[in-house]
């Protein structure tokens, strides 16, 4: 199988006030192509860090990071902005789209920021994304004319676009209530059925059943890696949920 | 990325707040407005001032009595009788460089026609006179060598003074008019020359021979003023040389001697009022221009705010790939966009101010292509100037703690 990230003795310290913080105190696992890895932690377990690091936002203190092959520790900012835009899509607690604008155009930015993408490549691309995350009839509202769950599917959507090696989501049910919640989780199963590389950080800890791997991370350790053979299908539980008639 | 691309999202942004934007580029609009308006105005009046000077003959020299004054102080009172009708003789005897040249003595006075008066002054001239100050004789004739010798009661009228005593539409010519109960006979009229960029009735003349003034109505034996025109404008200095060279001897002054007369050169007096209409242009100006920082400086306010506001939506962007250049393009952009519209709806504006000035309070106005250009540039300039230190700011934001910003 192919690697996507290996992470090999990563150490992220900082100064805070001129003591030094150890977030990240020697994290090494390596995710292959295909897998579905939840990471979870309680608050101040590093995971916040190890999901920046990931995502090429910040690079370790020590150790050594490869993205798809790459390593990532000695690249510059511009480079690691480029990889960002080519290898990773980010999916975020607070959606995070641009006010204002459509669903299209939302979806559409990461590919504005790569020049080798035509304006109709570009267009195609995006209403394809945004097919896949069963908005097809809503491409043209604005963001803040949707629903959480329609705006979280947005957000997926615009992690799509540039067809990335990984997706990171950063707590992406986090805002959403329970019956969002797990339609965004079938969304990202189906997304794992179809191939893709999932990388998904919560501090919720049945999110672990859902996904088929669970990284636990404590005061910025590994404290259990384990594979899940026996997968729970979101969308038996989404269907067995009451539905709400108030 | 391209520029192209960057261009668009600019936009975009600056389409979600078209009133932020709209206030942020009045600044400019009104910057730009007002130093296009001003410089009209300025530009206006010089040549104006030009086209009047120009009008009364850019060849004509003045004569007058009296040194010139020193801190303030004339030195001596008859020094103002000094210029003597023998002058104006030897002057229009000796001279070479020298067209025409004829004495100006004149007395202000109520012009009287049956029921009508008319307050006016009365020129006493020679027959040059005309060629000097570029008039001509529309009805009649000018008064003759004849008259002057004769200290004859004529005179030549202006067209304004010709519609205030003869209101009827009567001709004037052979009629008698009477200033301060003195007759005079109407020989002819001058061509209309209308209002002078100043705003001055060119027409509210009366000529009459210098002669007669002196003796009948002043009752003096010196002349207020001499005319005289070089016979081309290269030529006014050697004339004005001349001039001096005839008048220092006829006055009996010694080598060390203050000149007791004062010569003046149109072109001296158009220098003099071009240099004070560039420093009324020049003072304009500068206010116009403090008025573009002020809107430079409020561009530079509306970015910063902006980018705190969209720190998140940076953030964003980075996260997703954009390169510290490319924020820094885009933040740029935008305040080039804004500074640019600005200026174009500012060129507009300044324009149509310029021409409504000169529509309701009639100032001369002249809208120049160097001033629109130079407020464009400066306006693209503040643009690029105060946008780039709130763009720097943007583009130097850790995306880690953008994205957190709340």
């Amino acid at each position: 199988m192919k690697e996507i990230i290996r992470l090999e003795n990563i150490r992220r310290y900082f100064k805070v006030g001129g003591e030094d913080v150890h977030a990240l105190r020697g994290v090494s696992f390596t995710i292959y192509e295909g897998e579905f890895v939840t990471i979870m932690g309680t608050s101040g377990s590093g995971k916040s860090t190890l999901l920046n690091l990931l995502g090429c936002l910040d690079t370790p203190t020590s150790g050594e990071y490869y993205l798809d092959g790459v390593a990532v520790r000695t690249m510059g900012k511009n480079d690691r902005a480029r990889l960002r835009n080519r290898k990773i899509g980010f999916v975020f607690q607070n959606y995070n789209l641009l006010p204002k604008t459509t669903a299209l155009e939302n979806v559409e930015l990461p590919l504005l920021y790569n020049s080798a993408v035509s304006a109709t490549e570009r267009h195609e691309r995006a209403s394809t994304a945004l097919d896949h995350v069963g908005l097809h009839d809503r491409k043209m509202h604005k963001s803040n004319q949707m629903s959480g769950g329609q705006q979280q599917r947005v957000a997926i959507a615009r992690a799509l676009v540039n067809d990335p090696v990984i997706i990171l989501a950063d707590e992406a049910t986090g805002n959403l209530d329970t019956r969002t919640s797990y339609s965004i989780l079938v969304l990202f199963q189906e997304l794992h059925r179809r191939g893709r590389t999932i990388i998904f950080v919560t501090h919720n800890p049945e999110l672990a059943d859902f996904s088929s791997r669970n990284i636990v991370l404590r005061d910025g350790k590994v404290i259990s890696d384990e594979r899940n053979t026996n997968i729970r299908s979101a969308k038996e539980v989404l269907d067995s949920l009451p539905v709400e008639k108030d | 990325m391209n520029l192209f691309n960057l261009f668009k999202i600019a936009l975009k942004a600056l389409g979600n707040n078209k009133m932020r934007c709209f206030l942020t580029m009045l600044g400019i609009i009104i910057g730009v407005g007002s130093v296009i308006t001003m410089l009209a105005i300025g530009q206006g009046s010089k040549e104006s001032i030009k086209a009047n000077i120009a009008e009364m003959g850019s060849n004509m020299i003045m004569i007058m009595p009296g040194t010139d004054m020193r801190g303030g102080v004339r030195q001596s009172s008859d020094d103002m009788q000094k210029l003597k009708p023998a002058d104006y003789e030897s002057l229009r005897e000796g001279l070479t460089y020298v067209q025409g040249i004829s004495p100006e003595v004149s007395s202000q006075g109520q012009f009287i026609n049956g029921n009508n008066n008319y307050p006016s002054k009365v020129s006493g001239v020679a027959i040059d006179y005309l060629y000097i100050r570029k008039l001509t004789v529309e009805q009649g004739s000018m008064f003759t060598e004849r008259d002057i010798q004769g200290a004859a009661k004529v005179c030549i009228i202006g067209k304004t003074v010709a519609d205030e005593l003869f209101p009827s539409g009567e001709s004037p010519i052979g009629k008698v008019i009477r200033f301060n109960k003195i007759p005079f006979k109407v020989v002819g009229i001058l061509k209309s020359k209308g209002y002078n960029s100043m705003g001055q009735d060119q027409d509210d003349v009366v000529l009459a021979p210098y002669t007669t003034i002196m003796k009948r109505v002043l009752a003096i034996d010196y002349l207020q003023m001499l005319f005289a025109s070089a016979v081309s404008e290269e030529q006014t200095e050697l004339a004005i040389d001349e001039i001096s060279e005839i008048l220092r001897k006829n006055h009996k002054l010694k080598a060390g001697d203050d000149d007791d007369f004062n010569i003046r050169s149109q072109q001296e007096l158009s220098s003099m009022m071009s240099s004070t209409s560039d420093m009324m242009t020049l003072l304009l100006a500068c206010v116009a221009g403090i008025s573009l920082l002020v809107g430079g400086i409020g561009i530079m306010n509306i970015m910063y705010v902006s980018v705190t506001e969209r720190t998140r939506e940076i953030g964003l962007r980075m996260s997703i790939g954009a390169r510290g250049i490319d924020i820094l393009t885009q933040f740029l952009i935008e305040s080039i966009i804004i500074s640019i519209t600005g200026g174009l709806i500012g060129v507009i504006l300044g324009c149509g101010s310029a021409w409504i000035v000169n529509v309701l309070f009639h100032w001369p106005v002249q809208i120049q292509i160097f001033s629109v250009i130079l407020s464009f540039v400066v306006c693209t300039v503040t643009g690029v100037f105060f946008g780039w230190y709130p763009a720097k700011k943007a583009s130097n934001l850790d995306p880690i703690e953008a994205l957190r910003y709340e």
